[in-house]
């Protein structure tokens, strides 16, 4: 059975699901419980498990800080950061106590905690609530990344986070919270981390993109004389190296979109892996279409900085006819 | 429109042991001749502990030390006030607390060696690893207190930090989040005056550093730091209170009479008279006149507990050389995560293999 669900409400059932599952699953952080989240992704749970879902105090450092306490006594934690950007006030106990618990403990202490935070521009939200440093969390060894592209891999994505023994920043990007629906699998369904997918197979040229990038990048490849295969990592780290490699093998050439920018970007670290794996089956200098190196701007020029369909076909056609 | 007042407090201070060893003997908790002797005990191992980690420091042995000479009273008799149950989360100076804990002096050794196997720990032990960022830790008490409280456990956990740390968003994050969680939280702020060479005045305007806790709506008191039998008894109060679901900060005033690390030169910022002052009121010696008075100690028991502490240092030292010695460095990829990514699979390949990262 499934149901057609929008990525907000595929996140929604999930948490359920996860928390009747497991009584060590506590949900908290600012206005999850009785406003039921700023994108409605926890409404009703406090309804629903009484207990088990509360309003933070508001504090970033806080609700990273206190994830890590609940975790080493035994919960499972799972905590909303209001807007990526905002993590960054938790990075701190995120990178220096998370991400290091079990090595610290050699194994004594793990920090099985799940950080979801709507990520990404295209909303019209206001300054500072559109950035996307994935490449920052993935710098974090102990931590995991992920990002889904579809209210089906939102799920089982984050079944998968939650449970998860080792700490996760599942990014939820803001921008397909509502605009996309698509059948999503009742009950169980778990998609694995660390496993990329290809959303469109093709021979001619490798499309690596994520997030609502990938939405985009799939309706660019139409706009392009080419045979494109898009592959969806989902799991920014650890990263499905082999999938990604074994389709620039097939099609020699290799293009990456995400709408961080590009210096120090993830797709930095895509291209460099496929220099390692690959290089001698690239026909064509990867390319990489990306925000600019400049602070995401306010909403009235955020359009000309988010990559679009133009610029991704663009980036498409100059790896073809390189 | 009045201007009237509609908040005021105040901050009380405990104190029941004077420096020359005599006692309130109102106030006095009634604690086992046994429990006693164990305070004492615990707090002379932290002392010699501590001063043999810098000598070993000096000859090149171990890394960067943090003794806690001079606070061995917050240390010791605080932690001897929580139940088995309760959970300890030190900073990086806490020795003491954790040998009364029961951690061995060969961890705190091994640690200093810059060895992880000082810091293995788990639920078991109900201490989490020493934590380096300064105030960061007692984040981590506020989440294992709450989660105390959700499951309806009396259990308890004690947060140590230093006055410095009382200005770091961290603490003030932690105190305001114990109080709207109602965590079963206790904080033990050991004021030793100087956050390395800063001192008390400069880091805060506040008259006391236990009145933080009002801001966050939580009980604060301050406690002679340097009498253990006030440590004690201000803390069990404290954990009663905190298991109650009412977090409560403690603050004990006393002196870092040590180095802030073996790499710090304390005589460039504060005065030789001030040290002396401060020696006078030595945890230690003002607990051990206590206890001949009340004659649980005798000079040959003094001596007999020295020469076991000797011997179990020596003993402590030996085992963590040896674990030096036998060290894996792969050992590096083993923790990291529960399941070692592929990635990271391949460069442990190629590090135990040395072949090139490429490969």
């Amino acid at each position: 059975m499934a149901s057609d669900l929008r990525l907000v409400e595929a996140v929604k059932a999930t948490l359920g699901e996860e928390m009747a599952r497991d009584d060590s699953v506590v949900l908290y952080g600012e206005d999850v419980g009785v406003a039921g989240g700023v994108f409605r992704a926890t409404d009703g749970l406090l309804d629903e498990f009484p207990n088990r879902v509360y309003d933070s105090p508001l504090g970033e450092s806080g609700i990273v800080g206190t994830g890590v306490g609940l975790a080493a006594a035994g919960m499972r934690p799972v905590a909303e950061i209001q807007f990526q950007s905002f993590l960054y006030q938790g990075f701190a106990q995120l990178q220096q106590h998370a991400a290091r618990l079990r090595s610290r403990s050699r194994g004594g202490f793990a920090c099985p905690m799940t950080i979801r935070t709507p990520y990404g521009g295209g909303i019209h939200a206001l300054e500072h609530h559109s950035e996307s440093f994935e490449a920052g969390f993935a710098h974090v060894p102990g931590l995991k990344v992920v990002i889904p592209s579809s209210p089906a891999d939102g799920k089982g994505l984050l079944a998968a986070s939650i449970r998860d023994p080792d700490p996760v920043v599942f990014m939820e990007p803001t921008r397909l919270y509502r605009s996309l629906r698509e059948s999503v699998p009742d009950g169980d369904h778990v998609v694995p981390l660390g496993e990329a997918t290809v959303a469109e197979e093709g021979a001619d040229v490798t499309v690596v993109a994520w997030g609502s990038m990938l939405q985009r990048t799939l309706s660019a490849v139409d706009d392009v004389d080419a045979d494109v295969e898009v592959v969806d990592p989902r799991t920014i780290y650890p990263l499905d190296t082999d999938t990604i490699t074994e389709s620039v093998k097939k099609t020699g050439r290799c293009v990456v979109v995400h709408e961080a920018p590009g210096t120090a970007g993830f797709g930095a670290e895509i291209v460099s892996r496929l220099t390692e794996t690959a290089f001698y089956h690239l026909e064509a200098p990867p390319e990489r279409v990306t925000g600019y190196d400049v602070p995401v701007p306010m909403f009235a020029r955020e359009d000309a900085y988010l990559p679009d369909e133009e610029r991704i076909a663009a980036g498409i056609r100059r790896a073809v006819e390189a | 429109m009045p201007r009237t007042t509609i908040a005021e407090f105040s901050v009380e201070s405990l104190e029941i042991l004077a420096p020359d060893g005599s006692v309130d003997e109102e106030l006095e908790p009634s604690l086992s001749e046994e429990t006693l002797f164990d305070i004492y005990r615990t707090m002379r191992r932290a002392r010699r502990l501590d001063e043999r980690a810098v000598a070993l420091q000096r000859r090149g042995e171990l890394g960067t030390y943090a003794p806690g000479v001079g606070q061995e009273a917050a240390q010791v008799a605080s932690a001897a006030a929580l139940a088995e149950d309760d959970w300890v989360v030190p900073a990086f100076r806490e020795q003491a607390a954790l040998l009364t804990r029961g951690a061995s002096m060969e961890n705190v050794l091994a640690y200093a060696m810059g060895l992880e196997e000082g810091a293995e720990s788990s639920a078991e032990d109900r201490a989490l690893p020493p934590a380096i960022p300064v105030g960061s830790q007692a984040l981590h008490a506020v989440g294992i207190g709450w989660a105390q409280a959700i499951r309806d456990e009396d259990a308890a956990a004690i947060a140590y930090f230093g006055d410095g740390a009382t200005s770091t968003g961290d603490v003030y994050e932690a105190l305001n989040s114990a109080g709207a969680y109602g965590a079963h939280t206790v904080f033990l702020c050991q004021n030793n005056q100087y956050a390395i060479s800063t001192p008390r005045e400069n880091q805060t305007r506040a008259e006391t550093l236990a009145q933080k806790a009002v801001a966050a709506g939580i009980d604060g008191i301050q406690v002679d730091g340097n009498d253990a039998l006030a440590v004690y008894e201000a803390t069990r109060l404290a954990l009663e209170r905190a298991r109650e679901g009412d977090p409560v900060l403690v603050e004990a005033l006393t002196y870092r009479r040590s180095m802030h690390t073996t790499s710090d030169d304390p005589r460039k910022y504060r005065e030789e008279e001030e040290e002396v002052d401060w020696d006078r009121r030595d945890p230690i010696a003002r607990f051990e006149a206590y206890l001949r008075g009340r004659g649980i100690l005798t000079d040959e028991r003094v001596e007999e507990l020295a020469a076991e502490i000797e011997a179990e240092l020596e003993d402590a030292i030996a085992a963590a050389k040896g674990t030096a010695a036998e060290a894996d460095p792969a050992d590096m990829f083993e923790y990291a995560y529960a399941e070692t990514p592929p990635w990271l699979k391949r460069q442990a390949a190629a590090f135990e293999g040395g072949e090139a990262d490429g490969e």
